[in-house]
């Protein structure tokens, strides 16, 4: 019984090599199971700039996703292109397609509910940017913003976002002291509070630890790979071992392309495209 | 050249060096065991504190890199590949020595009868040993994949050796002392080449990030593995 099912799993674990080889020399891989986001032949224009080139990646669900590369490669315009960031700039101009899976809506289109879009895919910001608020309001605005009334719920909710982000013990005896008397690292986690209370499929972090100190860049990194439990994360960071420590895949972007795109192991072990261990061995240039 | 190829170039001097002194034990133990040369089995010996201090050292080197450093990629494959090449190069110094001893030991007695086996398997081993310290210095892969062939023959020597040897026993059970001391010499190097083996193995990993020994245990089989391990321990 037992040396029948391993025939078996070593027969299928011969096909499964056989395509593992064929994906040896892609340089862009496709994650298995359920995508979240899928971008297709995008390119982004600042103006007459063309800031992203071409790019094709597929976004794996409730996985993390880490994008790297050099400063100017691209890596924050194309997290920002995933909830409409850019629509703050004038000139700014999207060619392509990015679907937001399951419901197979286009992100790229100019005519979709950018407001609808931004609560379902969240951002956490470079710099932590709480409200003047208190700490309870700065979780309850979101909810409140997207029409919960009810004010047990938005305390539960409040209790469960602060809970989930690893701060409830440290503010529980302060929830009304505003939120600026936290430090640093605390009020990146309040920011990622306030993200994660409306319960958005999507988180963004755009260098969410560069402004902060060792120990809580791992409080958040420890954050980050507890959120992913609920939903998908992508992340830009400067920091490889950031990348190499929290991510699942990793994207390594340069000069507006994506040059690599394959599971986080691979990529700090084995990356296919010479570009991309040039970059994260430091011999860039 | 950055801080780090600099390092990486020395670390990849010591095990060239260390991979010479084991290549000139082997060498000199065979040596000493046919020209029944005490001296030079002596010689052996005493050369494998330098063996160990050197390998101690490589992996001290390897630890502080991996810490210091955060290598990546193709250096994180190299400096793991050290650590487990110069562990293998120091196991081949050790059996060096087991030859080395036991030379001394027959050199005491009669000659039993010349050898045949031995210096054919010995010939090999010894190029296997000096052609995989090339794979890794050159990253050369077809050498690798030719010294892995060449195991094959050691392993078919080591059986022609040991059946000549047991029909030796059976007829005169006085020389067994002695014969059993040539089998235990046709083993280590037999073991020689398989660390030679394991060391082209990883020079493959180091150049082209590919595993080849157990690559087709899948976590299914490891799994099944257990289950049938912990349902016969019940």
């Amino acid at each position: 019984m037992v040396i029948g099912s391993m025939i078996e799993s070593i027969k299928n674990f011969f096909s499964f090599t056989a395509e593992r080889v064929s994906e040896m020399g892609n340089a862009i891989q496709k994650p298995e199971g359920e995508i979240k986001l899928e971008v297709k032949d995008l390119n982004f224009y600042y103006g007459e700039f063309r800031a992203l080139k071409n790019i094709n990646l597929k976004i794996p669900t409730k996985k993390i996703t880490a994008l790297i590369g050099p400063s100017g490669c691209g890596k924050t315009t194309l997290l920002r292109c995933f909830n409409r960031m850019h629509d703050l700039y004038p000139g700014s101009r999207y060619e392509g397609d990015i679907i937001f899976h399951p419901e197979g809506i286009n992100i790229a289109n100019p005519k979709i509910d950018v407001l609808d879009l931004r609560r379902r895919i969240g951002m956490v910001f470079q710099r932590p940017n709480p409200f003047p608020k208190s700490i309870f309001e700065n979780v309850a605005y979101g909810l409140r913003v997207n029409g919960v009334r009810d004010k047990k719920l938005i305390q539960e909710k409040v209790e469960w976002a602060l809970r989930a982000s690893a701060l409830w013990d440290e503010v529980k005896d302060r929830l009304n002291a505003n939120a600026y008397s936290l430090s640093g690292g605390q009020q990146q986690r309040l920011c990622i509070a306030r993200a994660i209370a409306i319960e958005p499929d999507v988180l963004l972090f755009d260098e969410p630890t560069s402004a902060l100190d060792p120990i809580s860049t791992s409080k958040i990194e420890e954050l980050i790979m507890k959120l992913k439990d609920r939903l998908t994360i992508i992340i830009v960071t400067h920091n490889m071992q950031q990348a190499a420590r929290v991510s699942d895949w990793t994207g390594f972007m340069y000069l507006g392309e994506l040059i690599e795109f394959a599971n986080t192991q691979k990529i700090f072990t084995v990356p296919s495209q010479k570009l991309t261990e040039d970059y994260i061995t430091g011999r860039f240039g | 050249m950055g801080i780090l190829d600099e390092e990486l170039r020395k670390l990849k001097e010591k095990i060239l060096i260390l991979g010479c002194l084991v290549e000139e034990g082997v060498r000199k133990a065979v040596k000493a065991l046919i020209e029944r040369d005490n001296e030079l089995a002596k010689q052996v010996i005493s050369r494998d504190n330098l063996i160990n201090g050197l390998e101690v050292d490589i992996n001290e080197e390897c630890i502080r890199l991996i810490a210091l450093r955060q290598p990546m990629a193709k250096d994180l494959r190299f400096i793991t590949t050290a650590m487990k090449i110069s562990t293998d190069l120091e196991r081949m110094g050790d059996f060096a020595v087991n030859i080395a001893e036991r030379a001394v030991e027959l050199n005491q007695e009669p000659f039993l009868k010349p050898f045949v086996n031995i210096p054919k398997m010995a010939e090999i081993t010894e190029s296997m040993v000096e052609d995989v310290i090339n794979a890794f210095v050159k990253e050369d892969v077809d050498l690798c994949y030719d010294v892995i062939k060449r195991d094959d023959k050691v392993d078919e020597l080591l059986k022609n050796n040991h059946n000549e040897l047991f029909e030796l026993m059976i007829k005169n059970p006085d020389i067994i002392p002695l014969a059993l001391k040539r089998m235990f010499i046709a083993k280590y190097l037999e073991r020689i080449a398989d660390h030679a083996t394991n060391i082209a193995e990883m020079v493959i990993y180091m150049v082209e990030g590919k595993m080849l020994r157990g690559t087709f245990v899948t976590e299914e089989i490891q799994k099944l593995c257990l289950e049938d391990f912990i349902s016969r321990q019940r």
